[in-house]
Parts: structure tokens; C-alpha cells; sequence
């Protein structure tokens, strides 16, 4: 119902949102509830996002990108496949997250050994950053990468890793420096077959729960120095870059969930009749429908803006967590108006048997990951100190 | 303002104590399962609190409203769910309390005395009608010594376990709300059919029951009071309900804030505990700012229905539990929001609270017909 056109600069992106749209209502939607039921990560889907290729739209073309607009196109899945299914729309975000350091650091002959291995072998990336004791602290990373003749020797302990037990390929963040600041830290390509490199525990989780989150450590696991991904040092800044594109595609997810929740009570109000009158003609439900949709046009205003800029070569960090911090707090209010809502019109907005409370939940994570909103605060104010001055 | 006495503080100590060791330890367990909680109803059996409202008169301890909602309260920082059972049993208890005669009273409340492990509870939503409640299109009929109950219910907690649930329906639709009454319905009667049990997402080790009445045979003495007092009846029941809901959410709250704070002064992100971080502090001051209006005002409401004040009761109620069940959701999902990833993970248990808050928002009366009847009171609309 709602119209993305305004956003789509080309044919060819509009092209792709109808097919995705469609695909995702014939295909993903009627196993969103069952993956998230059953915690469990669905592969026959990951093949269909393959087919389709998803998996690898922010690829260089040669290995099946989508080219120019590649920011805008991956906003644009994640939101189509989002408003059926959060946790299938997760990976899409956390391939294009976990491959940025690959494509943007590796080498020539690094890329012309993965990337075909990678597109042609549908191999899944994951991100490895996070850590225990290094959330939003990215800089507090404990993991270290030694030199070691034309090797280096990767340890440490990763968690909270999407895709973690699924991946193939890894792109992990250690520190090359024993240095206290930001350039002290390098990404480099982990294989999934590398001795030393094992998964830890799959967590449970209150949403997004057809995602894959395991703990994966590293011990003594070997590298050859050609898998260090841009110079030593430059883990963070392109840490940094990859939140540019990343953060976009959270604030698209967040949209896709708050437009699945909308469309949901949409559809019932519009159906249901009370003696006299509609529902949809009764003020408190307009209101809860004329608060969503405006929330749900500036997030996508946001979002798109961002991604947009990103695409342009253009600097959008700002952007990025704007559209990051209000699409995650707008889908937690629609989702959450949209049990209520649901509940005042049939007592069931809260039971599993709708998908408005999944929604609810997934619409969470949007808040914490990529950069928790506090952080993303920090971000936006800083940002605009910057350009201030 | 709101001074304990000595015995009131040893009842809340050893409350206290008991869900320390028995229903804390259980809490992410029962989410797990969606079981229902049998082990808490022996172990609040087994120490007089399953029922506290329960008049000496029948054999119970007849605490005040006020330390009822304290209890709640405390069992509610550990596990909400268990704390609804205690909600429901008064839920079934209340309308005999306030309406019945003698003789029934005797019949039904002497069953919860003692160490009892019966449960009873209210089956008071009509399916398709939510909370819609007034709009119940259940007809009861006399036919010599029975009422002939029709319709379907749903939503009744403790539904599918309950040895006996009061019920409201029309004895007379002519009269409007003046043509409803209550009575007492016991599980083995025939025609009471329990369809299913809801699949939740919050407050799992609940049983929220789905019901049908197929003529129904009540016997003509279950009735509570006289015909046509079963909604005056109901209004009391349902304000003493949300009330114990805000308490529930209080406690909720309180619980969920603990978790975080002890999160955030153990968490270290760039170089110092995150509770160092002024937005980390913001945080916990809207966060414990909101636990505290809430619980005073679930309190004074306590104490009004403790007064039996009750032309002002319906509508502090329904403001205490709506003030109690938005902060609750506020607080708890700050807390996951201050635990990060970790907060998401089952393994805590503030995402647990934060789904069990929800169903503090929807559950005795949404929070949109809270504010229905706020207004409508205070703008003087009957």
C-alpha cells in the first residue's frame, strides 16, 4: 500500500522491489511463524535468496552485484522480505556486513580466490567484532592476530555472531597492535575449515529467532598474511564504513517489520464491522493508523535518504543512524500499537496465532544491533558538532 | 505514608524469602515450557498465600488489599506468571466475597482454606466481543432448578485447571447491564467444554483458557446474589482486578530495573562501568521515576479499596493500571535495550519480562479502554 517509487531511482531497482515483493509473500511469509516457533535457520530459503540473487547484491558485478545502487537495492530487499519475515531479512543484512571488509580491503588475488567461491559456491559470510567484553566498545576488542613469518595467528573469542554456525567464510576483527587506539585493530578472511576455528553455543533468542547467533572461537588458527583485509590498522575505519551501508539496511528492516504490523491491522479493520459502522471508521483506530503511517513515511524517508547518499559516494554516517535510530524506535511503537490495536478490536493481539507479537519481538533487536540508539545518539550528535565547526 | 505494621513486615519478609528459593529459580523455566506453574500453587499452598484475600469467616487469613498488591508485587519481580496465579484466585473468589449469600460462600470459599491447592478463576470475555466486555451476548436461562448457560468464553485464566470459574451472562437482555448476573460454575458440570489453551507471548506459565458453554446446567442456587446484580458485581471484581495488574506491573518493573542495574555496574565499555554514562543514566532515572508513580498510585488505590470507597475505586484502578502496565513495558524493554546483546539472549531474563509486560497492557481491560473509562468518569459519562 505503501508507495516506494518516489525512492527508486531506476527501472531496474523497481524491477527488482516487484520481484522480491512478490517472492516474499508467495514463499517466505508462510514460514515465518514456524522458524520462529522452532528456532531454527532455514536453509531452503537461504537457496531461494541465492537464486534470487540476494545473497550477493552488494558484490562487485562480475560476481553477481547488482552495480550501481547496490545500497538502495539491499535497502530494498531487506524491507520487501522483512515485512513477512525479519529473520530471513537478517540475512541479507549480515552477508552484505560480513563480505564489506572482503570487497573493500581484500586484494586482487584475494578477491579472485573467494568471491567466485563465495557467489558461485553460496557461501555465507559472518562478521566476527563483537566480543564479550566489546559491544558497542568496538575498540576494546581482546582478539589478536600475531605475525608470524607469512602468517598470522589469530585468538580470541567472538559471540553474538549472525550466521555463525552457517558461514563459510569469516570476516574477523583483530588487534595487530598492542596499541590502546583505534588503529590498532585489522580484518582479515578466516576459511570456516581453518584448524583451531570452532563454534561455541547457538543462543536463544526473544526474536529474529530463525537467525543464527552462535559464540565462535579462534585458537591458534593460522592465516596466510594475503588474508588481511586493507593495510594493518584500518580494522576500524573500515569498521566504520561498512555501519555507512549497514546501519541503512537495519532502518529498512525495521521499515519492512512496521509496514508487516501496519498492513496487518490494516487488513482486519478493514474487514471487520461492528453493528453500526466499520471498525476503520472508529477515531481511536484512526489514530493508531495515522501514528504508524507517519512514522512509517519518515523512517522510509530516512532510510532511503541514507542508503541514497551511500550510493553517491557521498558522506552519510549522520544519515545512517539517523535512519537506524528512528526506523528501530518507530517499529517498536508500531508494532507495539499494532497488539494493542489488535487486541481492543479481537482480544488477540497478544496470542502467537497473530504475527503482530513475532513482529513485536523481532522489532526489537532493530534497537540493539548495528550499534545500540544510544550509541547511534552519540553518533548523530557528534556528527553534527563536526559539521559545525 | 503507607506505614507497615510488624506482622505485615514478617508476612512480606517470609514472601520474600519463599520466591527467593522456590519461584526465582523456576521463572525462565516455566517461560520455556508454557507449563503451568503446579509447583508454585503447592508451594504458595503450603504457606497461606495462594489465597490472602480468603475472609477468616471461611478459614483464610483476610489480608488487606494493600498487602495483597505487596505480595503480588514481590512474586512478580521474580516471575510474573506465578504472580497471576494468585490474581486469578481472586478473581474467582471477589464476586462471592461481594455478592453471595451465605450458604454459597460457605459452599465455595471454605474449598480454598487452609492449605487448599484448588484454583478457581474468572471467565469474564465473551469471544470475538475482547474488551468489549459489557457487550456479552451470553444468555442465561431458568429452566426449573437450573440456568441454562450458552456462549463461549474466552481467555479465562486458570480455565482449563480451575475447579470452579464464576460467570456472567444475561437473565433478563430487556434490562441492559441491569439483566446481568453472576454465578458459580464447577468444572465436572455438564456442558462446560474447555476448548484449548492459548499460545502466548508473554506470562507462559499462565493458563489463559479458551471455553464453550453448551447449555451449560448452573444450579439454580450457584447464582451469585439475586438477578441483575452480576455487572455492579462484575465492575467490582474487574477494578480489583486491575489493580492487582499494576501491582503486577510494579513488580514486574522493580524486577526488571534490578537485573539492569546490576548489569550496568558490572558492565565495563570504554574504560568504566556503563552506569558511569550519562544516557546509561538517563535511563535508569526515567526508568525507576516511572516505577515509583506507578507503585504510589497502585498503593492509594490499595487503600481506597481497602476503605471501600468504591465511587472512586473504578477509576484509579483503571489509571494505576494504566500508568503500572506502560511503565512496566517502558522499563523492561530499557532494560534490554541497557543489557545490549545480552539483554536480547534467553539466558537473561529481562527479554522474558519484557513479553510478560505486554500482557500486563492487554490483559483485565486493554489500556485503550482504561482510557475509555478514565474519561468517561471524569467527563461525567455513564
Amino acid at each position: 500500500m505503501f508507495d516506494q517509487t518516489s525512492f527508486i531511482p531506476t527501472e531496474k531497482l523497481k524491477a527488482l522491489r516487484d520481484k522480491i515483493q512478490r517472492i516474499a509473500r508467495d514463499k517466505i511469509a508462510s514460514q515465518a511463524s514456524l522458524v520462529d516457533e522452532e528456532e531454527f535457520f532455514n536453509h531452503e530459503v537461504e537457496s531461494l535468496l541465492w537464486d534470487l540473487g540476494l545473497l550477493t547484491l552488494t558484490f562487485p558485478e562480475q560476481y553477481g552485484g547488482f552495480g550501481k545502487g547496490r545500497t538502495v537495492a539491499l535497502c530494498l530487499a531487506v524491507e520487501e522480505i522483512a515485512k513477512v519475515c525479519a529473520s530471513s531479512s537478517l540475512l541479507l543484512i549480515i552477508q552484505a556486513v560480513g563480505s564489506f571488509p572482503i570487497i573493500h580491503g581484500g586484494s586482487k588475488e584475494l578477491k579472485k580466490r573467494y568471491l567466485p567461491q563465495m557467489s558461485q559456491g553460496r557461501k555465507l559470510v559472518a562478521y566476527l567484532v563483537t566480543e564479550p567484553s566489546a559491544g558497542s566498545d568496538i575498540a576494546n576488542i581482546q582478539s589478536t592476530a600475531v605475525r608470524e613469518g607469512d602468517d598470522y595467528l589469530l585468538n580470541g573469542s567472538k559471540c553474538f555472531a549472525t550466521s555463525g554456525g552457517v558461514a563459510g567464510i569469516y570476516s574477523v576483527l583483530a588487534k595487530t597492535s598492542e596499541q590502546e587506539e583505534k588503529g590498532s585493530s585489522s580484518f582479515f578472511l578466516v576459511e570456516r575449515e581453518s584448524p583451531g576455528l570452532s563454534i561455541g553455543r547457538t543462543e536463544s533468542k526473544l526474536g529474529q529467532r530463525g537467525s543464527n547467533t552462535t559464540e565462535v572461537f579462534l585458537e591458534n588458527v593460522r592465516v596466510p598474511a594475503g588474508n588481511l583485509l586493507g593495510r594493518e590498522g584500518e580494522g576500524f575505519l573500515i569498521a566504520m564504513k561498512d555501519f555507512d551501508m549497514s546501519r541503512p539496511a537495519i532502518a529498512a528492516q525495521a521499515l519492512g517489520i512496521a509496514e508487516g504490523a501496519f498492513e496487518a491491522v490494516l487488513q482486519f479493520v478493514k474487514t471487520q464491522h461492528t453493528l453500526r459502522t466499520p471498525i476503520a471508521d472508529h477515531p481511536a483506530i484512526q489514530s493508531i493508523l495515522a501514528d504508524s503511517a507517519v512514522l512509517i513515511e519518515a523512517s522510509r524517508g530516512l532510510t532511503y535518504r541514507a542508503a541514497i547518499l551511500n550510493d553517491e559516494g557521498k558522506d552519510n554516517t549522520k544519515f545512517a543512524s539517523m535512519a537506524k535510530c528512528f526506523a528501530g524506535d518507530a517499529a517498536m511503537k508500531v508494532t507495539a500499537d499494532a497488539i494493542d490495536a489488535l487486541q481492543v478490536l479481537s482480544g488477540y493481539g497478544f496470542v502467537k496465532d497473530f504475527q503482530v507479537e513475532r513482529m513485536f519481538r523481532d522489532a526489537k533487536l532493530t534497537q540493539i544491533f548495528e550499534g545500540t540508539n544510544q550509541i547511534q545518539r552519540l553518533v548523530i550528535a557528534r556528527q553534527i558538532l563536526k559539521e559545525s565547526m | 505514608m503507607f506505614q507497615l505494621d510488624e506482622e505485615q513486615r514478617l508476612i512480606l519478609q517470609s514472601v520474600r524469602e519463599i520466591v527467593q528459593k522456590e519461584i526465582t529459580p523456576r521463572a525462565a523455566g516455566l517461560d520455556q515450557t508454557g507449563e503451568f506453574p503446579l509447583e508454585a500453587v503447592r508451594i504458595f499452598a503450603k504457606n497461606d498465600f495462594l489465597n490472602p484475600l480468603l475472609p477468616r469467616a471461611y478459614g483464610g487469613v483476610e489480608l488487606s488489599t494493600f498487602i495483597f498488591c505487596m505480595i503480588v508485587e514481590e512474586i512478580a519481580k521474580a516471575c510474573a506468571s506465578a504472580s497471576l496465579l494468585l490474581i486469578a484466585q481472586a478473581e474467582g473468589t471477589l464476586p462471592m466475597v461481594y455478592g453471595a449469600d451465605e450458604p454459597l460462600k460457605g459452599k465455595y470459599l471454605r474449598r480454598l482454606a487452609g492449605g487448599s491447592e484448588i484454583l478457581t478463576g474468572l471467565g469474564a470475555i465473551e469471544s470475538s466481543a475482547g474488551s468489549g466486555i459489557f457487550s456479552l451476548p451470553t444468555n442465561a436461562e431458568l429452566r426449573g432448578s437450573h440456568y441454562i448457560l450458552g456462549g463461549e468464553r474466552c481467555f479465562v485464566k486458570n480455565g482449563s485447571v480451575a475447579d470452579f470459574l464464576v460467570l456472567y451472562a444475561y437473565t433478563d437482555r430487556s434490562k441492559g447491564s441491569r439483566g446481568i448476573s453472576a454465578f458459580v460454575a464447577e468444572k465436572g458440570f455438564p456442558g462446560f467444554v474447555f476448548k484449548r489453551d492459548e499460545d502466548k507471548m508473554g506470562t507462559r506459565g499462565t493458563v489463559y483458557s479458551e471455553m464453550r458453554l453448551e447449555n451449560l446446567r448452573v444450579p439454580r442456587e450457584n447464582l451469585i446474589g439475586q438477578e441483575g446484580e452480576g455487572f455492579a458485581n462484575m465492575l467490582k471484581t474487574l477494578s480489583a482486578s486491575r489493580l492487582f495488574t499494576a501491582a503486577q506491573a510494579v513488580g514486574l518493573s522493580q524486577g526488571a530495573l534490578d537485573e539492569a542495574l546490576s548489569y550496568a555496574r558490572r558492565r565495563v565499555q570504554f574504560g568504566k562501568t556503563i552506569s558511569h554514562h550519562a544516557p546509561i543514566q538517563f535511563m535508569i532515572a526515567e526508568m525507576a521515576t516511572g516505577i515509583e508513580s506507578a507503585r504510589l498510585l497502585t498503593y492509594e488505590t490499595a487503600f481506597l479499596l481497602d476503605q471501600e470507597r468504591w465511587e472512586k475505586v473504578g477509576t484509579y484502578a483503571a489509571m494505576a493500571k494504566l500508568v503500572a502496565s506502560d511503565a512496566a513495558m517502558k522499563v523492561t524493554t530499557d532494560a534490554v535495550q541497557m543489557m545490549g546483546g545480552y539483554g536480547y539472549m534467553r539466558d537473561y531474563p529481562v527479554e522474558r519480562m519484557m513479553r510478560d509486560a505486554k500482557a500486563t497492557q492487554v490483559h483485565s481491560g486493554t489500556n485503550q479502554i482504561m482510557k475509555l473509562i478514565i474519561g468517561r468518569d471524569l467527563a461525567g459519562i455513564s
